[in-house]
């Protein structure tokens, strides 16, 4: 089996040890059934296991390997490592506080999506057998259903790392969208109150980082594009 | 030594589909409920389930949820209890109509009803031709229900500890389960969280397998921590692999795939399944399917330089079908297998998927455990639901999409049991024993100061070798006794795992070597019954099981027709019936198995 040296540049900081942060040079050796950066990064912690990193289904799904790679917000697991410049440079993804080396804190992330409502409401006592939906009206979900919440989208925007506390961010504004297009839910009115507002909706400036660095090819800006039509809709 | 202690009415542990699934019932109902997670909820292992969830909802034709018991009695090849597969093809109509009420976004009929697929083992009128069972949003079904499910307990206000891992289960002398110990990521912080009522829904194992479909915190944390509270894990030889798992890879492809119209072909682009299972064809069981696959292998008809593997071909389906409902599979093979699937088959091979064994329960989700000779003892305040649980409805080889039922029936009915339990207990808690505490807090500590100890990479990655070579998808005689033997040996080597990194901050590295303590317990329990147990039953296959008339394929109902049970101390095992007694219809009487 063909092996070959990776060389990383890894942003480390335990402050249980660490005065403050450091990028740290170091390689490993990897095989031809290493594809993914992840693969890499396993081999990495069993090389040093102090190297800490989160993940999990290694596919793509659960959304725990968000990382800055070489620059780029991005998932370990869905990242081919031969499309990599080397030294690989790893960073946390920017915007949230580090714990640790590549995990961050992601309260203000969460609270953001929490703050929308993300569920159906819909108060009318539910029929026996499931509530119809059209495979049209069901096709509006495409695109929005899919997020895994991997925080890539929200933390590449400069509005984001601005006012993560006002501004709702791309991956909530998603979610928003989600309900809002859903024939089922009834709460569209205030859904819109609960977005109008000078920082929650309207710090979006279509920079669109978020569309560039989406690992599920979503796209947020057309979502929020879509609450701003019904804004306006709504308004006259 | 002091511990900071919480109190609660209901814990649970795992966010997964059937914990969360219970906090939704336990919140709802007013009860202070705690959800210990490894992982962020929405990161469960639920996420990755693609093809459906069953139910005889008869959206497309007629079904019926009789069938659906006849099936899934069948498929686990008479091992499954049939109280439990009664009780869970009846509720399956009822817990899909109300998750589609939570939000799950289904696929839809043009009449606006639910989408159903074909499946695996999904027949109408007792075994007759392949039906329409298997709801499903695209082949992303986990992840809309368990995103729907956490989006359900967002709205229910349900307290979630996020990353915190539960160490031990604590129970006093009368063996009453009263909590756990856990132990918050962040900060190495230890708590114990103590409650009337108590719930392991901590999913699968299948990371004691070299190659396996599972993520990698799929490491048996309930089944271990069961075992060293002297809990016995039931029927753990049973191990389902999965015909398609992407070769190299281990990444799951649903059989939603062939449920669609894929087929299975072999190096000579002969669809082999023709020639195994003549009636069901592609869409026979998952241990029938596996084996022919492991068979052509074997017999030189494997495909690739290497001849290791059979191709999963979808290219003569319509393109538009592929793209609206097979995305996620297109994705997964671009991206895992480097091949487009509209142009080009998948490269598959069986993997480990699904533990269908675990910590014995009846279809109320208490935990069970015989007792001066009643097999069916509730251990009080304990409840297991999911994956981690054996009811047992799926025996000795699960169908296809009952795991995501099974998670939503028992996740409800085991929440419902522990609201019974929680109601009928003083409101105030007992007095903590703290001989398990205690053991607990060792435990963690003997890890922190180990010196000239093993390393856990090195440890594991044995268990892992010794399980895939010994005990995969066939078994033979001696290797099994050979694997007990070498199973063993690896338990000396995690009895002495050292870490080097003793930081208190989000220790990544301790979390794997508490891990690695879980995962042996799941490996010792699984080499020791498979070894044991000298007959051939649906995933457990050995070549000393002969097939004659009053064995057909093997299969000893004279003698092995029970239920296995491990108990971690001594290693000892026992047996328990297996119940052939439905709730209200006749028993689904012993049949040869043949699709």
């Amino acid at each position: 089996m063909t092996t070959q040296t990776i060389q990383f540049r890894v942003y480390r900081y335990d402050p249980d040890k660490d005065a403050k942060p450091y990028m740290q040079d170091i390689s490993v050796e990897v095989d031809s059934t290493d594809r993914k950066l992840l693969d890499a990064l396993v081999k990495l912690k069993v090389k040093d296991e102090t190297v800490s990193f989160r993940r999990s289904c290694r596919e793509g799904v659960c959304g725990s390997d968000a990382m800055n790679i070489n620059g780029k917000n991005g998932l370990a697991c869905l990242t081919d490592l031969k499309d990599l410049k080397q030294p690989i440079e790893l960073r946390p993804i920017p915007g949230l506080p580090v714990i640790r080396d590549l995990i961050v804190d992601m309260t203000q992330f969460f609270k953001q999506y929490h703050s929308i409502k993300p569920y159906v409401v819909n108060d009318t006592p539910p029929p026996e057998k499931e509530r119809l939906q059209s495979p049209e009206d069901r096709k509006e979900l495409d695109g929005l259903y899919e997020c895994i919440l991997c925080a890539c989208c929200s933390t590449s925007c400069p509005s984001f790392w601005w006012n993560p506390d006002k501004f709702v961010g791309p991956a909530g504004l998603l979610a928003a969208y989600r309900f809002i297009a859903d024939t089922r839910d009834t709460a569209t009115n205030e859904r819109l109150d609960n977005l109008e507002d000078p920082y929650r909706l309207f710090r979006c400036h279509t920079i669109m980082n978020c569309v560039d660095v989406c690992p599920k090819h979503l796209n947020p800006t057309r979502a929020i594009g879509k609450i701003k039509d019904l804004m306006v809709k709504r308004a006259v | 030594m002091s511990v900071p202690v919480r109190h609660f009415d209901a814990v649970i542990v795992g966010a997964g589909g059937a914990g969360m699934r219970a906090a939704l019932q336990l919140s709802e109902a007013g009860l202070k409920t705690a959800v210990l997670s490894k992982v962020f909820p929405t990161r469960s292992h639920t996420v990755a389930a693609q093809g459906g969830v069953s139910a005889s909802l008869g959206n497309s034709e007629p079904d019926h949820w009789h069938w659906h018991m006849y099936d899934t009695v069948k498929g686990s090849d008479w091992l499954g209890d049939q109280d439990a597969i009664e009780f869970m093809c009846r509720e399956a109509p009822k817990v899909v109509v109300e998750l589609e009420h939570f939000g799950m976004p289904f696929d839809r009929n043009a009449d606006g009803t639910i989408y159903q697929r074909p499946f695996g083992g999904h027949m109408s009128n007792f075994g007759e031709k392949p039906v329409r069972r298997a709801c499903a949003a695209a082949d992303r079904t986990g992840h809309a229900m368990l995103h729907a499910l956490y989006q359900r307990n967002v709205r229910a206000n349900t307290h979630f500890f996020v990353e915190w891992m539960a160490l031990d289960l604590i129970r006093d002398a009368e063996g009453r389960v009263q909590g756990v110990v856990a132990m918050e990521m962040e900060t190495s912080d230890i708590v114990v969280f103590q409650a009337k009522a108590t719930l392991f829904a901590t999913g699968g194992a299948g990371r004691i397998y070299a190659s396996s479909t599972n993520a990698f915190i799929n490491t048996g944390d309930g089944l271990g921590m069961a075992a060293r509270a002297g809990i016995p894990l039931e029927d753990m030889e049973f191990w389902q692999f999965h015909p398609t798992g992407v070769a190299g890879a281990g990444v799951l492809i649903t059989e939603g795939v062939r449920g669609e119209g894929g087929i299975l072909r072999n190096a000579q682009g002969e669809r082999f399944m023709e020639r195994y299972a003549p009636n069901a064809k592609d869409l026979a069981s998952r241990d029938v399917v596996s084996r022919a696959m492991v068979t052509e292998i074997n017999e030189g008809r494997g495909c690739g330089p290497n001849k290791d593997h059979v191709l999963l071909d979808i290219t003569h389906l319509d393109p538009e079908v592929i793209k609206s409902k097979l995305p996620g599979i297109r994705e997964i093979s671009i991206k895992f297998a480097g091949v487009d699937p509209i142009q080009a088959p998948i490269p598959v091979v069986p993997t480990c998927h699904y533990q269908m064994g675990g910590i014995p329960t009846n279809y109320k989700g208490e935990v069970v455990v015989p007792k001066d000779g009643d097999h069916k003892a509730v251990v009080p305040g304990f409840y297991a639901a999911g994956e981690v649980a054996c009811a047992s409805v799926h025996g000795a080889n699960r169908l296809g999409t009952n795991s995501l039922l099974d998670l939503l029936v028992f996740g409800k009915s085991s929440a419902n049991s522990m609201i019974e339990f929680i109601k009928s207990e003083p409101a105030e808690l007992p007095e903590l024993a703290m001989a398990d505490v205690e053991r607990s807090i060792a435990r963690v500590k003997r890890l922190d100061e180990q010196k000239n100890g093993t390393n856990v990479h090195e440890a594991r990655s044995a268990m892992q070798r010794v399980m895939q070579n010994h005990c995969g998808v066939f078994r033979f005689k001696d290797m099994l006794a050979e694997g007990v033997d070498k199973i063993l040996e690896v338990e000396k080597m995690v009895k002495r795992c050292e870490i080097a990194d003793k930081s208190k901050v989000f220790n990544t590295a301790r979390v794997e070597a508490l891990e690695l303590e879980n995962l042996i317990e799941v490996a010792k329990a699984t080499m020791i019954s498979a070894n044991a147990r000298t007959e051939s039953r649906g995933a457990h296959v050995r070549d000393d099981a002969p097939d004659t008339p009053e064995t057909p394929n093997g299969r000893d109902d004279k003698n092995w027709l029970k239920h296995t049970l491990w108990h971690r101390d001594g290693n000892r095992l026992e047996y328990k019936p297996v119940n052939l007694t439905p709730l209200t219809v006749e028993t689904i009487a012993l049949k040869t198995r043949s699709y």
